[in-house]
């Protein structure tokens, strides 16, 4: 019983990560906008969240305010988020390059870029990049009373967590409730699927592809953020961040393009991720273990493509771009 | 007058008809020279000099035999899977699974160079691994292959999710069945006998990769099955009606892709490392996605730009070492030529109309 509950706890620790970017690159593709440069987006997140973190303790010292800390972290990867995706956008939306490539060139140099701080932070600070301990215990501390978190089961299952946690699920809420019972939300379900018709319909083509893949990929980088100063203890790890925000596009299949499934979803692609440190299996090597959400996604692709429902499709528009002229 | 011009936006975009080839390849050189430009923007927020940055890079890459050499067997593995990649992508494929058909590649044949050495003469043995090779990396490119002509599985992902798979089970031969000396998480070295001989220094891959840049130039240019290949990715609709089997053809052209890889990866533990870690492939995989479009597709560009990005990788290396910035500059500056490349297309395709132009000609 107790390593199922540790099970679970450690799935959501993971599962938040992922959910941050599936969050956001279901944003994204709901206007039509395929960016697969998730990979370099939460690497930059990462990195650029830390920096945030530290150079903010640097400059306060003995004065520094964890909620502060927070906040700040979560604006410079949601900045960093922004500035890469707006990349994306200006070369796919305005200058209409093939959405795939444009991904992949993403990929690299948010990868790139990811690394390059964070290895610049360790060279210029003198070998190592961490935060004091009690600003990292802030990032990693349990935000619902000790009460609540002492009830057997349930206390650690729903109020162990961090506070990104939480924020990511009222991020999911928020999103379904935007896509599903606003206006904007509706126009933007209308440009992923037929950017022509909504064109027709007087809706801002250009505005709502930008405004969505800007935004989804903001939240997207929180994700690589969350992963450096949560699991990996507040230190620039590029190796346990890599394959993330790749997984993160898949689940986007796997969820449907429903903000509600990410929830349950990532913590369940979050359980995969962890299992082979939890839960052993005899006869099966670790190595062979730790590919086993890959081998699941794969499955998942398989299974989805197969069944081929009509309420199960993806935006119509996804991975096309809209040239007005073109009609 | 006034309700009309009004009316006409600020800058209109109309589709270009035909440009003079040299007019276009002058765009994209340029468009590779504002990359390199925009590349300073790192080395100066960073407080290093781009001048000095760029000069280490060239030094670091070319300046001695010794380096061009080094800087030629990065180049091999990128030019070989970039030769590989652009059938894919002409086919609008996106395999980004060159990592794992690699690394599978290499599997294959380093099974044969442990188990076989010995057993059959050093010519024969170098073969055998050549064509496990490329089977082992053609059915990893297969396999996506095959779910994508028969039920149009997403393939981007599955590639990918291929290459952890692949990379996973080269971990586990690593720490089990394969490893040398127990505990020490390595596969032995190769026997000499299972070593690719040099020629002029450098090891005899950049002859393979060579004859393969002519073969496939031919292959994709001057054969039916190359002109398949690109009826597909102008319109799969096209292909269909004019009675192409499309499946097939998707399922033929991954498996000479993942060949190609495949080869690359024998090249790589045979040439290279004489021996398989999990590491084999080492980002090749993506790096050569670069390759593949910024040169177009075109096989001959892909060897300058393969050598280009060759260099950059190698100088960076050096550039880390003397100057502290860190080696991940050269993918920041690969990521900003595969945007700068993918903006200059627009220029080259459609042309900008202001509106006082309009003005003008309408006086006219």
């Amino acid at each position: 019983m107790t390593t199922i509950i540790t099970l679970i706890t450690a799935a959501v620790t993971f599962g938040t990560v992922l959910m941050y970017g599936t969050l956001g690159e279901i944003l994204t593709e709901k206007s039509g906008n395929l960016n697969l440069g998730v990979e370099g987006i939460m690497y930059m997140g990462g990195a650029f969240g830390l920096a945030g973190a530290f150079y903010y303790e640097k400059a306060a010292g003995a004065a520094v305010s964890g909620p502060l800390a927070i906040i700040i972290a979560i604006a410079a990867a949601f900045a960093a988020g922004m500035a890469a995706s707006a990349i994306y956008s200006f070369i796919t939306v305005t200058l209409r390059a093939n959405q795939n490539v444009t991904g992949l060139a993403l990929s690299i140099f948010g990868t790139g870029i990811g690394q390059f701080v964070g290895e610049f932070m360790r060279v210029s600070e003198g070998g190592y990049v961490a935060l004091s301990n009690d600003l990292k215990g802030v990032f990693s501390a349990q935000v619902f009373p000790k009460f609540l978190v002492d009830i057997p089961v349930i206390g650690s299952i729903l109020f162990s967590h961090t506070i990104f946690f939480y924020l990511a699920i009222a991020v999911a809420v928020l999103m379904y409730l935007f896509l599903a019972k606003t206006r904007y939300g509706m126009y933007l379900t209308a440009v992923g699927e037929s950017p022509s018709t909504s064109d027709a319909a007087g809706i801002n083509i250009t505005k709502y592809k930008y405004l969505a893949t800007v935004i989804g990929g903001g939240i997207s980088a929180i994700g690589g953020m969350v992963y450096i100063m949560t699991t990996a203890g507040c230190v620039w790890n590029h190796e346990g961040l890599s394959g993330v925000g790749w997984l993160a596009v898949a689940l986007v299949i796997f969820c449907m393009w429903r903000p509600l499934n990410a929830i349950w979803g990532s913590v369940l692609f979050g359980a995969m991720m962890i299992m082979y440190l939890r839960v052993s299996i005899p006869f099966i090597p670790t190595e062979i273990y730790k590919i086993l959400p890959y081998i699941v996604t794969v499955i998942v692709l398989i299974l989805t493509s197969m069944r081929n429902s009509r309420d199960r499709q993806p935006p119509a528009s996804l991975g096309l771009n809209y040239f007005r002229e073109e009609r | 007058m006034s309700g009309t011009e009004n009316r006409t936006p600020l800058i209109r975009l109309a589709k270009r008809s035909e440009m003079p080839p040299r007019t276009i390849w002058a765009i994209r050189v340029a468009s590779i020279i504002v990359a390199l430009i925009l590349g300073c923007i790192p080395m100066i927020l960073t407080g290093n000099s781009p001048i000095e940055a760029y000069g280490v890079i060239l030094k670091g890459s070319v300046s001695r035999p010794i380096y061009l050499k080094q800087t030629i067997k990065i180049a091999i593995p990128l030019l070989g899977c970039a030769l590989a990649i652009a059938p894919c992508f002409k086919m609008r494929f996106w395999n980004i699974g060159a990592e794992g058909q690699i690394t599978m590649g290499a599997v294959a044949a380093t099974y044969f160079a442990l188990f076989w050495v010995g057993k059959v003469p050093h010519v024969a043995l170098l073969a055998i691994m050549f064509l496990a090779g490329a089977v082992a990396g053609g059915i990893w490119g297969l396999i996506p292959a095959y779910f994508k002509a028969r039920w149009n599985t997403n393939e981007t992902l599955f590639t990918l999710m291929m290459n952890y798979i692949a990379i996973g089970i080269v971990a586990w031969l690593q720490g089990g069945p394969w490893e040398g000396r127990k505990g020490s998480q390595l596969i032995p070295m190769f026997n000499d006998a299972a070593r690719l001989p040099q020629v002029f220094g450098v090891h005899c891959g950049w002859i393979i990769v060579l004859v393969l840049v002519v073969i496939m130039h031919i292959y994709m240019t001057r054969t039916k099955q190359g002109y398949e290949i690109a009826v597909i990715g102008d319109s799969v609709n096209t292909a269909r009606y004019a009675g192409m089997n499309v499946g097939w053809i998707i399922m033929r052209t991954m498996f000479i892709s993942g060949a190609i890889c495949g080869i690359v990866g024998f090249i790589i533990v045979s040439g290279a490392n004489f021996t398989l870690y999990k590491g084999v492939a080492n980002g090749v995989g993506f790096t050569s996605i670069t390759v593949a479009w910024l040169s177009q597709l075109n096989s001959f560009a892909m060897i300058v730009i393969s050598m280009i990005l060759a260099i950059l990788e190698k100088g960076a290396n050096t550039l880390q070492t003397r100057m502290q910035v860190p080696a991940s500059i050269a993918d920041i500056i690969t990521g900003i030529l595969l945007f700068c490349m993918l903006s200059c297309e627009f220029f080259i395709n459609y042309s900008l109309i202001f509106r006082h132009k309009v003005k003008e000609e309408a006086k006219a």
